[in-house]
Parts: structure tokens; sequence; C-alpha cells
């Protein structure tokens, strides 16, 4: 599997993600910096969490407009599978890979915990090692967490089986309480209509690693790594 | 350009007394100008020079085998063997986070991250000591609120986990909010970093972002008390730029990988006064350097203000001969500025130049190394009474005050603090907050750094040697109860004005105290700060003098951590319990009152106890561990027990010869909770070790229940010790 990850000035997850990646498919990621504007052939492309560019301005504006993500976009339209994590989800909102934005947390704070996810849907390449309405647990890390889409919007993605993730408890049930940013209809991640872009909130790649807690990651980046050059 | 004159009040405004100032008129032979004024200002402030601190600070012990670089750098060094070695230090910014909480919150951590980083470590872990006044107190919300939020959004930006730190109130605090920030790099031995700049006629170059006007005469700021009106202060306080400073720390980590740096500083307290001062002094040469290739956000500067500005993300640095270009190619990728603002030379001065014209020539060294040192006069601080135990009266039930005790202020749940601190990016974090130490992943390896901040300033205030003492043994524990090897240690001394005889005598007593538990330790101090004068309107904070640590792990396999595992395992104290309830959280909390001396210190218990501990870690015979100390046993064991949600059944033993409060709650030192599967094999060990070892229970169920006594709902515990930050700050 070769997978691409980018690197903006300001991502901070670059590095953990590599790692995941390596870990399950036993081969380095290749690091692109944002003023390439070539990409080579690839079977996956990451956009990593992080702060890219500051995000001083809307969370992932900047990284939108950088260099490299025509390249990106144009990879995605040709059906290569793109990774969207945290900062990245926030980048694929905003390039319009993805539908919707991500509006900051409901509670107006930063918040870094771990929280219960219910698979949605495992027809995608990321989420295919999952089993559906199983409850995951990855944490998240973000200020920018706040899922928001007009109705049509949302009925579309929950009529098309795209969303992927969902906040739950730990026993699987919906509440305000296990939804850390007030995301509507507890959304923690979504699918592209090709479903091969999918953007999330939490970090998988932090939850990869047995010695850090947990593993559930792990899946994700096991059933990449089996992404084959078509 | 025309610059004010000079006169001895102005001389006085930049917080130079007359006995310094016939100093500075013997070095010059004339008077100076005013940019001269503000550069001496800057050197001889408190914050700059430890000119108060510094005869006392030398008496700690600072050498061992493992320590690589002492105090006097950037951060202290210590070998943590395969080539590696840890960097790290604390830094105070309780000055300007009074004033402005979230950017002076901020470019604490972001001056603490640089200090590591110019040493050629990568920061893996950032820590945090906190003081707030009281609770009602009007500012307090607001201040935790800023203070949080700052220090999460620079550490959180740069992408360096907060792993851990502590958070309390106090009354003493309320005009003087203590934060102070701790960073821990990784970095290979044979590519550490210093700042002396030996060599002549080598590049002087500026890094990192354009200067402007903010901050100027911080370093100055923090050394002086604050009134009514230090509101007025806040254009002193600087604004950080996370972002910045990513690329910055990028930037040079890829600029260390080759040979072209001589020598580094970061440009922090006092700009690039400090920096270029002490780069030349330290290096033994003299810099000619001109003020208009200083790179500048605004225009018109003068040459007061670019030397004086605390701008934030800046480096200096020295340049072996010819590889400006090579520098200028790796910072304009990160798009940051490269300027060569002059070179070294062999007339150890410092010659400003700005617009052809010399606006600055000093001498280094006077300015740098014989800076004002002083033996200021000190007072003991008065020994406590003894404890009338007869006073306190004992509760109907001895679980009750638990309750109070565990939702309180000072022992409740920090969890909405670091819960808005990213404590996962890199992930190599192996414990998270909320354990006794934060225990974080060498990168790509099987070994970690085991890493606590710790101080009662109430056991400081009562009786400083053994306050200091005190914070010393329970960073010390702290590290031991993961299992960890403890290394060494960086201080942050907050006090109040060390004019005043009995405000240096604490300054005295804590740091004789630290000396002697860092000496029975092995346990030396590698790096530290200063922060004095922390009064207003003449009240003076408590003594705060907070001890930063690092352990390693050789082996993650073989860590443990505070909660409980299962139910139906023996729960063992190790050490001696002599209910001592003097300066206690139960007496503070409880009864409201905070009298008596703090429990006495015994470094050779201390020491065995810890060893025996760690050694019976090692061998796999402990499920769970936790140091004893705010709130007893009794708090112990219930923040061993929430997190699990797995309940104890406690005994207080037949023999313990006192009340039971005062076993419950008493804080004598050296003492542990461990679980174990197997409570004879512990025992044992801790007999043949000469180490006191008793079980006094069991786990399982979900209450605390004392046999005979009484008992409390977990659940009702969690509650409380949940609950209280979140409602403070949400009311």
């Amino acid at each position: 599997m070769r997978a691409a990850v980018i690197v903006f000035p300001g991502s901070n997850c670059d590095r953990d993600v590599a790692v995941a990646l390596e870990q399950a498919s036993g081969r380095p990621p290749k690091m692109v910096w944002h003023k390439d504007a070539v990409l080579p052939a690839l079977d996956l492309i990451v956009l990593p969490g992080g702060f890219s560019y500051g995000d001083y301005l809307r969370s992932g504006a900047m990284a939108a407009r950088s260099p490299v993500l025509a390249a990106v976009v144009a990879s995605a339209k040709r059906g290569v599978p793109v990774l969207g994590i945290c900062n990245g989800f926030q980048v694929l909102t905003e390039c319009g890979l993805l539908p919707g934005v991500l509006m900051p947390n409901a509670g107006l704070r930063f918040v870094c915990r771990d929280v219960f996810l219910k698979v949605e849907t495992t027809d995608s390449a990321f989420t295919l090692g999952y089993t559906e309405g199983n409850v995951v647990r990855l944490p998240v890390a973000h200020g920018d967490g706040n899922y928001f889409a007009d109705t049509e919007i949302l009925d579309r993605l929950e009529g098309e089986g795209r969303v992927a993730f969902r906040y739950v408890d730990s026993e699987g049930c919906r509440s305000v309480g296990a939804n850390p940013n007030g995301s509507m209809n507890d959304i923690a991640g979504v699918l592209s209509e090709s479903r091969t872009v999918l953007g999330l909130m939490p970090h998988p790649e932090r939850l990869a690693d047995s010695r850090l807690g947990g593993d559930d990651g792990r899946v994700m980046f096991d059933a990449l790594a089996a992404l084959e050059t078509t | 350009m025309t610059e004010p004159r000079i006169t001895v009040e102005m001389a006085e405004e930049h917080g130079i007394a007359p006995d310094e100032w016939q100093a500075v008129l013997r070095i010059l032979n004339r008077e100076p100008n005013f940019t001269e004024l503000g550069i001496f200002s800057a050197m001889w402030s408190e914050h700059c020079s430890y000119k108060s601190s510094k005869k006392w600070l030398k008496t700690l012990p600072t050498s061992a085998p493992w320590v690589i670089q002492g105090p006097g750098e950037n951060a202290g060094v210590v070998d943590i063997g395969g080539g590696l070695a840890a960097v790290f230090k604390m830094e105070s910014h309780n000055h300007p986070s009074f004033i402005e909480p979230y950017q002076g919150a901020a470019t604490g951590v972001g001056g603490i991250l640089r200090d590591v980083f110019t040493m050629g470590a990568r920061p893996i872990a950032n820590l945090n000591a906190l003081r707030f006044g009281r609770p009602k107190h009007e500012m307090t919300r607001h201040l935790v609120s800023g203070v949080v939020a700052g220090i999460g959004g620079y550490g959180n930006c740069i992408g360096v986990p907060t792993v851990g730190g502590e958070c309390q109130f106090d009354a003493a605090y309320d005009g003087n909010i203590l934060v102070n920030a701790m960073t821990v790099g990784i970095a290979s031995v044979d590519r550490i970093f210093y700042s002396a700049a030996a060599g002549v006629g080598l590049p002087l170059v500026y890094v990192g972002s354009k200067t402007g006007r903010d901050g100027i005469h911080g370093a100055t700021m923090a050394s002086a008390e604050f009134d009514a009106n230090s509101e007025s202060k806040r254009p002193t306080v600087q604004v950080g730029d996370p972002f910045t400073e990513k690329l910055l720390l990028e930037a040079c980590l890829e600029l260390m990988a080759t040979d072209a740096i001589v020598a580094i500083q970061d440009m922090g307290a006092a700009g690039l006064t400090s920096s270029s001062f002490e780069m030349a002094s330290k290096g033994g040469v003299g810099i000619d350097m001109n003020l208009n290739s200083v790179p500048t956000r605004e225009q018109s500067m003068t040459p007061y203000e670019i030397m004086l500005s605390e701008s934030q993300e800046r480096m200096l640095m020295v340049l072996k001969p010819g590889r400006e270009d090579e520098v200028r190619k790796i910072f304009e990728k990160w798009d940051l500025d490269v300027s060569v603002i002059g070179r070294t030379t062999d007339t150890k001065r410092m010659i400003l130049y700005m617009d052809g014209v010399v606006v600055a020539d000093l001498p280094i060294d006077p300015l740098a190394e014989a800076a004002p040192e002083y033996d200021r006069p000190w007072t003991l601080t008065k020994a406590p009474a003894p404890l009338d135990l007869a006073s306190i009266v004992a509760p109907t039930d001895p679980l009750v005050p638990l309750m109070e005790l565990v939702g309180s202020p000072n022992l409740c749940s920090k969890r909405w603090v670091w819960e808005q601190y990213d404590h996962m990016v890199m992930a190599d974090t192996v414990v998270r907050p909320g354990g006794d130490a934060a225990v974080v992943r060498i990168h790509g390896s099987n070994r970690g750094l085991a890493i606590s901040s710790d101080c009662n300033p109430h056991y400081c205030q009562a009786h400083p040697e053994t306050g200091g003492a005190q914070a010393v043994v329970e960073a010390w524990r702290n590290l031991t109860a993961v299992g960890a090897r403890p290394l060494a240690v960086t201080d942050n001394l907050n006090f109040g004005n060390p004019q005043k005889p009995e405000i240096m005598g604490q300054i005295v007593g804590c740091v004789t105290g630290m000396g002697a538990a860092c000496r029975a330790l092995d346990f030396p101090v590698v790096s530290g700060n200063v922060s004095l004068y922390n009064e207003t309107e003449g009240r003076a904070i408590l003594p705060t003098p907070v001890i930063g640590a690092v352990g390693l792990i050789d082996d993650l396999d073989c860590i443990v951590t505070l909660p409980f595992k299962v139910a139906g395992e023996s729960i063992v104290l190790i050490g001696d319990t002599a209910g001592h309830l003097g300066c206690s959280s139960y007496l503070r909390i409880i009864e409201g009152r905070g009298d008596g001396p703090p429990p006495p210190i015994n470094l050779s218990a201390e020491k065995r106890n810890g060893d025996l501990v760690r050694s019976i870690i090692h061998s796999g015979l402990v499920t769970a561990c936790h140091d004893i100390s705010d709130g007893g046993i009794a708090v112990a064991v219930a923040e061993m027990a929430m997190p699990a949600a797995i309940g104890a059944t406690l005994s207080v033993p037949d023999d313990a010869g006192m009340p039971s409060h005062a076993w419950l709650y008493g804080e004598d030192q050296a003492r542990y909770l461990v679980t174990t599967k197997d409570a004879s094999v512990v025992l044992s060990r801790a007999a043949a070790d000469g180490v006191p070892a008793v079980q006094i229970g069991m786990t399982g169920g979900k209450a605390i229940i004392i046999d005979g006594a009484g008992s409390v709902a977990l659940s009702d515990l969690t509650d409380a010790h949940e609950g209280w930050f979140p409602s403070f700050m949400t009311p």
C-alpha cells in the first residue's frame, strides 16, 4: 500500500498517523510538503490532525487553498481514498470533498478525551474491518468539531448510509453527554458520495497501540493496509 | 533621534536601586544613555540576575553521574541511556498571567518550550503547576478560565502533549496567581546545543518572528510587586503565536541536524538584550550588532525598544563562518525571518549601531556576570506549636469528612482542566493526567519517562525547611509510585518580596530543606527559575517552591497505575502511620484551621520505603500503587477506587493507638498504598528490608467501608469529586 501524509505548516499529528500506517502496512508513508503541487501514484492520502497554518482563520480554510490541495482533490476525484482526521476533516469540508462544516464545540472549549463511537457502516475501505453496530473507543482532541449541515444534506447523508461513526455512550446509546461537541445527529465522521473519502473528528491513530490504552483505531489502518493499486 | 535625559529618578523607575546606580556609574565611568539604562535594568532585574536567591541556590546539589548539564543553561540535561538525554526545565509566568491570563499563560508555555528545543531537544511533554486565589474571589473564575485556555491554546496548537500538573486555590493567591510551566524534551547526547558564543568574527543570526513593541520591560515588571494599578501593565504582556513557534521548532531541529550552529539562545525575558549578553558572556567574546538589521514589525522602533522587546518566537544564534545560506534556505522553507544582525568580536563589549551611529557601548562581563548579588537579611520562620490532638473532635462517622475532602476545591478532580489540554498528541502518552505521575514513552522504544510536579505551600508556610524537603520527597514518591527510577528535578521558587527578612527566611528555609532532600535521595537540581515579589499591597503568597521531577522507566511492561484493578485484592499500607494532622487538609477543610507543624520528613525512611515499592513493582507483585499525601489514607483509597469504580473495605488496625480520624486522614510521609494478589509476599519483602507494612483491607464492592464504623457509596464520592470543578466554572 502506497500512502502519503500531507504535511501542512502546523500539522502536528503527521508523525502519529505515519507510525500507525507503517505499523499496519510495514511501509512508511510518503510525507508530502504543502508546497508540492504534484502527487505520486498513491493508494491512500491522509490529511492529518493539527492546526494547519495556525487555523487563525476558520479551521482548515487556509489548507484547503494550499498548492497541494488541488492535487489531493484531483486524486480524490479519480477515486484515490482520502482520510481526513480532525484538522484533516476540517480541510475536507473546507475544500468541498465532504459536505457540511465543523463549527466551534457547543461547550466553546477544547476537549481531549476518549469517546465511544458506533460504527454505522462497514461499506467503505476505512470501516470494513469493523462490525456494523459495534461500539469502539477512540480519543477526540479538538476545539471545532461541531458538525453542521442543513436538513437536506443530513437527510442525504443518513439516507445513503454515509454517516460512518456516531458518538454514543459505552452502551451504544445516543445521549447529550456522549457527544463531546454538539454535532448534529451526533455525527463523528462522514463519507463522500463515492464512499472513498472519510472525514472524522476522533483520532484512530492515537489508539492503534495497546500500550497507549486501546487499539480500536488499528482496525482502520489494518483495513487500509490491504488497499492495492487498481 | 532624541532620547530622554537620564536622571537618578529615571533609574529608580527602571528598578535600579541607588547603590546599583552607583555601580552603573563605576562600570561605565559615565552616565548611561537611555538605551543603556534599559539594558542595565533588564540584566540586573531579579528575574534575569537571581540577585537575591543566588547565594542560596548555590547550596543545592546539582551533580550526579547521569547529569550532563546542571543549572546555568537554558535547561537541565540528564543522560537516560541509549544515547539519549532528557532536557527539562520549569519556569514561571506569574505576573503576566495575572494581568492577561490567556496570553500570559500561553507565552509561559511558549517560553519554556523554546528553552528546551534551543538545546536541541524535541519537546515531548508539558506540565503546569497553577495556584489561584480563593474560589469565591471575584477574579478567580476569570483567571482560571483564561489561564487554562491559554495553556491549552499554545500547547495544543504546537502539538506537545500537556500530561500533568497541579491546580490549587488559596486566599493567599488572590492578588498573585502562580503559573509555572514545565517542558520535557529528548535529545541525542551527542547533539546538545549550548549558548556559549566562542569564536571571533562569527555571524550573529536572528531567526523567527519579527520584533514588535510588545512585552517591553516584562522582566522588570516580573520583578516588582503589584499595586492597585497593575491592570495598567497589560501592554508589558507579550502575545503568543504557537503556529510560528511550531515552525521555529521544526526549522531549528532541522538546522540542528547539520553542524552549522556554534551557539544558540532563545529570546525570552529581556529579549535581545539578555540573549546576546548571555551568549557573549559565556563565550568570552564581544558583539557588534546593527539594529537596522533586526526584523521589526513596526516602524521607527528605537534602540531601546528593539533591545527590550519581549516579542515571542525568536531565536539568536552564532554560526560557523559561511553557513548563512544554509540557514537561510531552511528558515525560508518554513516561512520564517532570518537576518544576520552582527558579528562576534574580541572586544568583550556589546556595541550597538543604528543608522551608522553607536547607540550603546557596554562592557559585557560587568553586566552579565558581575550583576549585583545580595546576601539579604533573613529571619528564621518560627516553628509552629505542636497540635493538640485532643482539640480535634472526632467525627461521628469517620467517613463523612471523606466526601467533603474529595469534593473540595484542592482535592477534587481536575478533569475540567486537563480535558482542555491535548494530552495524547505525539501518540506516546502511556499514563494520562490524573495519576501520581504521567508516563510518556520514549518514541520508538519500550522505555519511558515519568514526570510529576509537586508542592504543598501550607507545609512551606508553617515550616519552610520541612515544606521544601516535602516537595522534593513527594515528587520522588510520585515517580516511584509508577515504578520509575527518579533522576533529577527542576525547581520553580515562588515567593514574596525578598527584601522582607521573613520572606527571605522562607526562601532560605525552603531551599535548605530541598537541598537536604535532594542530597539524601540522590536527586539533583538541574535547572530552575525564581519568581519573587509575588505580593500585592504588601500581602505575600504562600511560599511555593514547586518541584518538577523526571524519572526513567527502563521497561514499560513494569509500570503500575493508580486505579484499583480487580475486586478481591489485598490493600497494603507501606510506611509508618503516626496520625499527623498538623497542617493537614483535614484540619483546613473539615475543621477550618491551619495550625500545627507539617508532618516531619524522615529522609532515610523515604529512601528505604520508596526503594522497596519500586522493587516490588518491578517484581510484578503490585497491581496498583498510590503515594499517600494530602488527605491521608482515606483520600488515597478513594482516589484509587473512584476511577475503577471498585470499592474497598478497610479496617483500622487494632494496635493503631490513635483515633480513627487521625489514622484515616493523617498526612505522615514516606507512605504508599499498593494492591496485590499476594499480600504475604509483599509483607515479607517489606519485613526483609526493614520497611513497616500492614494489610489494611481488600478491594471490592461499590463503596468504601470502614469495618464497624461506616460506609460511603463510591458513586456519591465520584459525584462530589468530579462535580466541584465543572459546577464552579459553570455556576
